[in-house]
C-alpha cells in the first residue's frame, strides 16, 4: 500500500465515520440508556428505578450496584402473558395491514408509473400531500369516519347496504384501516420507484412474444418490482408493529399492541425496567427482518455481478 | 394466406402524433422471405411504420394486412410477427435460455419442444454454453444475438428489426450485417429492418424503401436506387453525389445528379465535347481511392472519385485538370 492509497483510505474512513458518529450519538446513546434502565430494578423513586451507578460512588459501591443488575425484567416479559400476547398480536395486526397496504398501493403505483411524464410529479405530490397535516389529526379524523354514528356508517345506512352500524370503531379492524391509510405513501413510493425504473420496451417485448397484458404483468412487471415490494413492506411493517397512536385512538380497550402495552408500563404502572426491556426485545425482533432484507439485497447484487 | 397474397400489405396507412403525420398515406407490400429495409433519416416515420406492423401503434387511417388477414385491430400479442428491439429489451431477471423460451412458453409449448428450440436457437446465434447467463453478464454483441434468438424462437414468418446494429461498434456491425443476412437466408423468414444507415440497408436488404417525412420516396433494389434515384432527396441520402442545377426555365427538369466515381479526371480535354476545365481545389486520400474537389470555370465545385490503381500520377491542389462527364452518368432529377 503506497502513501497515496493511505491518504485515500484515511479519507474513506472519515466518510464512513461521520454518519456512524451521528448514529452513535442519536441512536446508540439513547439505546444504551434504555438498556441500562432495563437491567435495573423498579423502585419507588424519581426516576422510578434503582440507579445503576453514580459519578460520586466509590469502587465498592459501583461493584455493589453492578451486582444488583439483573435480567429479571427480561425474564418477566416472557412469564407475563400480556407481553407475549402483545408481541404476537402486534405482529399479526402489522402483517395483515402490510399485506393490505401492498394490495392497495400497487395499483396506485402502477397507475402513476404508467401515466404521462407530465402528470407523474403531480400524482406523487398528491400521494404525499397528507403529510402536510399532523398525523395525529388525520388519525382523529378516522374516528369521525369509523365510529357507529360516523360518516361511513351513515353513508352505508342511507344507501340501504346495511341495517345496523358495522361497529368497526374500537376494533382491530379499525387499527388495520388506520395503518393502511397512514402508511400508504411509505409503500407507494418504493413501489412506484421500482415500477417506473422498468424499461417500457420490456412490456412491448413481452406482448410481441405473445404475452397478454395480464401475463406480461405477472412475468415481467411484478418480478422486476420485488425490490420495491420488499422495501415498502418493511417500511410499513416495522413502524406498524410498534405503532402507538393508531391503536390508542382507533383500537378498543381489549386491543393488545406492544406500543400501547409499553406506554402503559412506562406511564401508568411506572415500571420502567420492564418497559425498557420490552422496548429492547421489540428492537431485536424488528432487526431480524431487516437483516433478511440486507441478505436478499446482497444476493441480488452478487447474482448481478 | 391465399396464394399470391403478400406477407404484409399496408393499405393507405396514416398515423398522426398531434399535428404531425409520422406515416402519411403509405401503401406497401412485403413478400414472404424477402429482406426489406426501411431507410430514412431520424424522424422520417420508419420506426412508426414498423410499430404499425407489430401492432404497437394503431393507424388513424388505412388497413394493415398480415398474410392476407386484416390485423389492423389485433393487439400485438396476437399478431404472427416478432420484433427485435433497438434496446434489445432483454428481460433482466431471466437468463438467456428463459429469455429465448419466453415466446414459446406463451404458446404453452411442451417442455421438450422448448428445450429443443432453445438449443437450436443458441446454436443459430453461436451462443452455446451461455444459456445460464443473465443479460447483464453479456457483452453488447452477445445481447444482440440473444435478442435475435428470442425474436426468432417462435419461427415467425416475419421478423421486424428496429435499428438492429445501432448499439454495436463499427467492426462488429459489419460482421453482424453478414451474419443477419446468413440467418435470414437459412431460415427463409422475411426480415424488415429499420435503419438510418444507407450502407447497412444496401449490404443487407434485397429491397429498400426510402422514407422522408412520413412518405415513401422510392422503393427498389439498392442498385436501382443508387443508379436511378427518384428525387434529389434520395440521390443525396444514398451515397455521395454531385447535384448540378440548371436555370432553364419552363422545363420540368431542374437538376442533374452525377455520382463522383462516374466522372473522369484528365490532364487535357482531348477534344471531347463533354469535357470541362477546372482546378483541383483540395483532395482527400482514402486508401483505395482519392476524392478530389475540382473547381470548374463556372465556379461550381465537383466531387470526383478516382481509384488509386497506381501507374498514374495523382493530381495536386492547384493542378489544372479536365473533367469528363459521360452522358449516361447524368441522372435527371425532376424534384
Amino acid at each position: 500500500m503506497g502513501p497515496a492509497s493511505n491518504v485515500r483510505s484515511g479519507r474513506n474512513w472519515l466518510v464512513i465515520a461521520l454518519p456512524y458518529s451521528w448514529l452513535l450519538l442519536f441512536f446508540l446513546a439513547p439505546f444504551a440508556l434504555v438498556l441500562k434502565i432495563s437491567l435495573s430494578q423498579s423502585a419507588l423513586s424519581m426516576p422510578p428505578y434503582a440507579p445503576v451507578f453514580d459519578w460520586s460512588d466509590d469502587l465498592r459501591a459501583i461493584i455493589e450496584k453492578l451486582s444488583a443488575l439483573s435480567f429479571d425484567s427480561f425474564a418477566g416479559l416472557f412469564n407475563d402473558s400480556l407481553y407475549v400476547e402483545s408481541y404476537v398480536s402486534s405482529v399479526i395486526i402489522a402483517a395483515i395491514a402490510t399485506i393490505l397496504t401492498l394490495f392497495v398501493a400497487y395499483p396506485f403505483a402502477l397507475a402513476i408509473a404508467r401515466s404521462s411524464s407530465k402528470l407523474r410529479p403531480i400524482l406523487i405530490g398528491l400521494a404525499i400531500a397528507p403529510f402536510w397535516t399532523s398525523f395525529l389529526i388525520r388519525v382523529y379524523a378516522w374516528i369521525m369516519i369509523l365510529k357507529d354514528e360516523g360518516l361511513l356508517n351513515r353513508f352505508l345506512l342511507s344507501i340501504g347496504l346495511i341495517d345496523a352500524p358495522l361497529g368497526i370503531f374500537a376494533t382491530n379492524t379499525a387499527i388495520v384501516i388506520g395503518i393502511v391509510y397512514s402508511y400508504l405513501p411509505f409503500m407507494l413510493l418504493p413501489l412506484y420507484a421500482a415500477i417506473e425504473a422498468q424499461d417500457p420496451a420490456l412490456l412491448e417485448a413481452a406482448a410481441d412474444l405473445g404475452a397478454s397484458p395480464a401475463r406480461a404483468f405477472l412475468r415481467i412487471t411484478l418480478p422486476l418490482s420485488m425490490r420495491g415490494v420488499v422495501a415498502g413492506s418493511l417500511l410499513v411493517f416495522i413502524p406498524a408493529v410498534a405503532e402507538f397512536v393508531i391503536p390508542d385512538l382507533l383500537g378498543g380497550s381489549d386491543t393488545l399492541m406492544i406500543g400501547r402495552t409499553l406506554w402503559n408500563d412506562f406511564f401508568l404502572n411506572r415500571d420502567w425496567p420492564a418497559a425498557s426491556a420490552a422496548a429492547i426485545v421489540l428492537l431485536l425482533l424488528l432487526v431480524a427482518p431487516l437483516l433478511v432484507y440486507e441478505r436478499v439485497q446482497l444476493q441480488d447484487q452478487e447474482a448481478r455481478r | 394466406m391465399t396464394q399470391g397474397d403478400p406477407l404484409v400489405r399496408l393499405d393507405r396507412v396514416t398515423k398522426r402524433f398531434g399535428d404531425v403525420a409520422a406515416v402519411d398515406d403509405v401503401s406497401l407490400d412485403i413478400a414472404a422471405g424477402e429482406f426489406f429495409a426501411l431507410l430514412g433519416p431520424s424522424g422520417c416515420g420508419k420506426t412508426t411504420l414498423m410499430r404499425l406492423i407489430a401492432g404497437f401503434e394503431q393507424p388513424d387511417k388505412g388497413r394493415v394486412f398480415i398474410a392476407g388477414v386484416d390485423m389492423t385491430d389485433v393487439p400485438p400479442h396476437r399478431r404472427p410477427v416478432n420484433m427485435m428491439f433497438q434496446s434489445y429489451a432483454l428481460f433482466p431477471h431471466m437468463n438467456v435460455e428463459k429469455n429465448i423460451a419466453f415466446g414459446l412458453r406463451q404458446e404453452r409449448a411442451s417442455r421438450a419442444k422448448i428445450a429443443e428450440r432453445v438449443a437450436e436457437m443458441l446454436r443459430l446465434v453461436q451462443l452455446e454454453g451461455l444459456g445460464k447467463r443473465r443479460p447483464d453478464q453479456l457483452s453488447g454483441g452477445q445481447k444482440q444475438r440473444v435478442a435475435l434468438a428470442r425474436a426468432l424462437a417462435k419461427r415467425p414468418k416475419l421478423l421486424l428489426l428496429d435499428e438492429p446494429l445501432a448499439a454495436l461498434d463499427r467492426k462488429l456491425r459489419e460482421q453482424t450485417q453478414f451474419e443477419l443476412k446468413e440467418v435470414q437466408r437459412r431460415l427463409g423468414t422475411a426480415f424488415v429492418v429499420v435503419t438510418h444507415d444507407q450502407e447497412e440497408a444496401s449490404v443487407m436488404a434485397s429491397r429498400v424503401a426510402v422514407m422522408r417525412a412520413g412518405r415513401l420516396e422510392q422503393i427498389g433494389t439498392p442498385a436501382e436506387i443508387y443508379a436511378r434515384p427518384a428525387s434529389r432527396f434520395v440521390a443525396e441520402f444514398i451515397g455521395d453525389i454531385n447535384i448540378l442545377k440548371r436555370d432553364e426555365e419552363g422545363t420540368r427538369e431542374i437538376a442533374t445528379a452525377i455520382r463522383p466515381e462516374r466522372i473522369l479526371l484528365e490532364s487535357d480535354a482531348g477534344g471531347s465535347p463533354n469535357s470541362l476545365a477546372g482546378i483541383v481545389d483540395d483532395l482527400a486520400f482514402r486508401g483505395s481511392d482519392t476524392l478530389y474537389r475540382v473547381r470548374l470555370e463556372s465556379g461550381t465545385i465537383l466531387r470526383v472519385l478516382a481509384a488509386n490503381s497506381g501507374g498514374r500520377d495523382a493530381y495536386r491542389p492547384g493542378d489544372r485538370v479536365h473533367v469528363r462527364i459521360p452522358p449516361e452518368a447524368c441522372i435527371p432529377l425532376s424534384h
